[in-house]
């Protein structure tokens, strides 16, 4: 049986997806690790195209790959990563680490495999009628129905932003900061005083 | 058009008597032929545009300084930019022996694809765009805010002081500036209610005003007139051109990220910074200033609209370069944070608040 585009599309999409966190784990630097990151976002971003749900899709590019790993990339490439100690007691703890890997992956493959997904129980929806807005229908649900949780959820985002913030401010006595406003406002007096003096004659 | 352009093809293979065996051998792949034309349509005016554009900027900040300009080569200097592109077309590519080979020529590829791709949903005239989806504002914010990957990753490929600290200013600066270029397009999509381009140049030919055959004051830019200029200043932050060009600060950092290129790599670099120009300028013309509308009732639409508007942003590019000293670092991060988005937040709060009261004007 031939494929059809769509079902190609997603092995493609998922192929790439899968090679590029696996090079997340496994690339030796670091900052190429950050940018497979990105490959698998941009993969993951395609997947949900696939999907038909352009908002989400857009917004995992707008929000990780446009700010998130930019920032991430910007601490990598300031890091000077050791890779010799990071990789020491790799053995030592993988007695530990590997069967709770395992396990993970038989848990995740028990819980979304087709036949324990259900999915006879949430059938495919039906093709939406033309002028239908994904990103229409995701607002009003948010706004409406979902507005407490979403807003519970902004105000914890906020509380744990001025967290960060209150937990790195530091008052330094040697900064040499400026106030702009009160650079604009000099006027010629406050820095130059005009000296008359009579003419010193020998 | 589609069938115009058949139709022609029809006409000019037929004088050779070759359009019947062309066609069955065309047809199956038509849509994609189709596709392809359109994007070369874009992509072609687009570089040319790019090209004479530096000429352009050399031009009148010539004039704005009292001098001549390039006027050596061709009429009036109008061949300039051939030459100029000749000339990095047959320079050498080098690579520093202490780069990171294959990401140091990524960069490049990785400044200039997101430049080209978020032309694919920008509208010329009424139903003239390549794809018209339905989030194409969202898509431009992606693409747009992917075009700082090539900055970054050259600055680090580089391995060497002056790209590295251009990459880290680079990265500051455009994700500080896209919070704020974004906060302002959530006031344009409130007011047109949809996230097409095209719907939000539609909406700017409905009001009061356009009824009465003066066009210009329903468009975007009198309602939002704060948001129309933090936009366009955010604009010209994001593209990293002057007043805002500490990425480059040739005079602190030597050409940022740039440094260690030269040939075709740097021309990528070029062509990128100038494309995301003009986008910025196609953006604002469509967004605030009704795109291809005809300012007044008794002139027709069209693309040429468009074009004026573009040329006026562009020209306020070179205006600003020849104009103002280079912002000191603090102070561009002063004016994206301290400034714009505590104005743009307080802007949404205004129009979402005008919008449900009874003076509503924007239905």
């Amino acid at each position: 049986m031939p494929m059809d585009f769509k079902t190609a599309l997603f092995y493609i999409l998922s192929a790439i997806l899968v090679i590029a966190a696996l090079r997340v784990v496994t690339a030796r630097n670091p900052v190429h690790a950050a940018l497979f990151l990105v490959l698998a976002f941009f993969n993951a971003s395609g997947l949900w195209l696939l999907l038909q749900a352009e908002f989400l899709a857009i917004a995992l590019i707008v929000v990780y790959v446009g700010a998130v790993m930019v920032l991430f990339l910007f601490v990598v490439m300031m890091l000077d990563i050791n890779l010799e100690r990071l990789r020491q007691g790799f053995w030592n703890n993988l007695w530990l680490g590997g069967p709770i890997a395992v396990l993970m992956v038989i848990e995740m493959i028990a819980v979304l495999s087709a036949r324990s997904f259900g999915l006879d129980a949430m059938p495919v929806p039906a093709d939406p009628a033309t002028g239908y807005s994904n990103t229409k229908a995701l607002g009003a649900a948010i706004y409406t129905e979902y507005v407490y949780p979403f807003e519970l959820a902004s105000v914890i985002l906020l509380v744990a932003l001025i967290a960060a913030v209150v937990l790195t401010l530091r008052k330094r006595k040697d900064t040499k900061k400026l106030n702009p406003s009160e650079q604009v406002a000099v006027q010629r007096k406050d820095r130059v005083r005009i000296v008359s003096m009579p003419v010193e004659k020998d | 058009m589609e069938n115009a352009v058949l139709s022609f093809f029809q006409w000019f293979w037929n004088l050779f008597g070759l359009w019947d065996p062309l066609w069955a051998m065309i047809e199956p792949v038509w849509p994609l032929v189709w596709v392809l034309m359109k994007i070369v349509a874009i992509i072609v005016p687009l570089m040319l545009t790019v090209a004479y554009l530096t000429l352009a900027e050399r031009k009148v900040i010539g004039y704005m300084q009292v001098r001549l300009g390039p006027n050596r080569v061709g009429p009036m200097g109008l061949l300039q930019p051939i030459a100029d592109g000749m000339k990095l077309f047959f320079k050498e590519v080098l690579v520093p022996s202490g780069a990171n080979k294959k990401l140091f020529l990524f960069g490049p590829i990785l400044a200039i694809a997101p430049a080209l791709a978020a032309w694919a949903v920008v509208p010329f005239f009424d139903g003239g765009a390549l794809a018209n989806i339905d989030a194409g504002l969202l898509y431009i914010l992606a693409m747009t805010s992917m075009g700082i990957y090539g900055i970054i990753i050259a600055g680090w490929a580089s391995n060497s002081k002056y790209p590295f600290l251009g990459a880290m200013r680079s990265s500051a600066q455009m994700v500080s500036y896209e919070i704020a270029m974004g906060l302002a397009l959530i006031c344009v999509l409130m007011v047109s209610n949809s996230l097409n381009l095209t719907e939000i140049v539609r909406a700017q030919d409905r009001g009061w005003f356009a009824d009465h055959g003066v066009g210009f004051m329903s468009w975007n830019w009198l309602p939002l007139l704060p948001m129309f200029v933090v936009y366009f200043i955010s604009g010209v932050a994001e593209t990293g051109r002057a007043p805002f060009d500490v990425i480059e600060g040739e005079s602190e950092i030597v050409a940022g990220h740039m440094v260690e290129y030269s040939g075709m790599a740097f021309a990528m670099f070029f062509l990128a910074e100038y494309a995301n120009m003009i986008l910025v300028a196609t953006l604002t013309s469509i967004l605030f200033l009704g795109g291809w509308l005809s300012p007044v009732g008794f002139l027709p639409d069209g693309f040429h609209w468009l074009a004026i508007k573009i040329s006026f942003f562009l020209l306020l590019y070179l205006w600003f370069r020849a104009t103002f000293p280079r912002y000191r670092y603090d102070q561009i991060m002063r004016l994206g944070w301290k400034v714009f988005i505590p104005l743009t937040l307080v802007w949404i709060f205004v129009i979402g608040s005008w919008m449900v009261s009874p003076w509503n004007i924007f239905k």
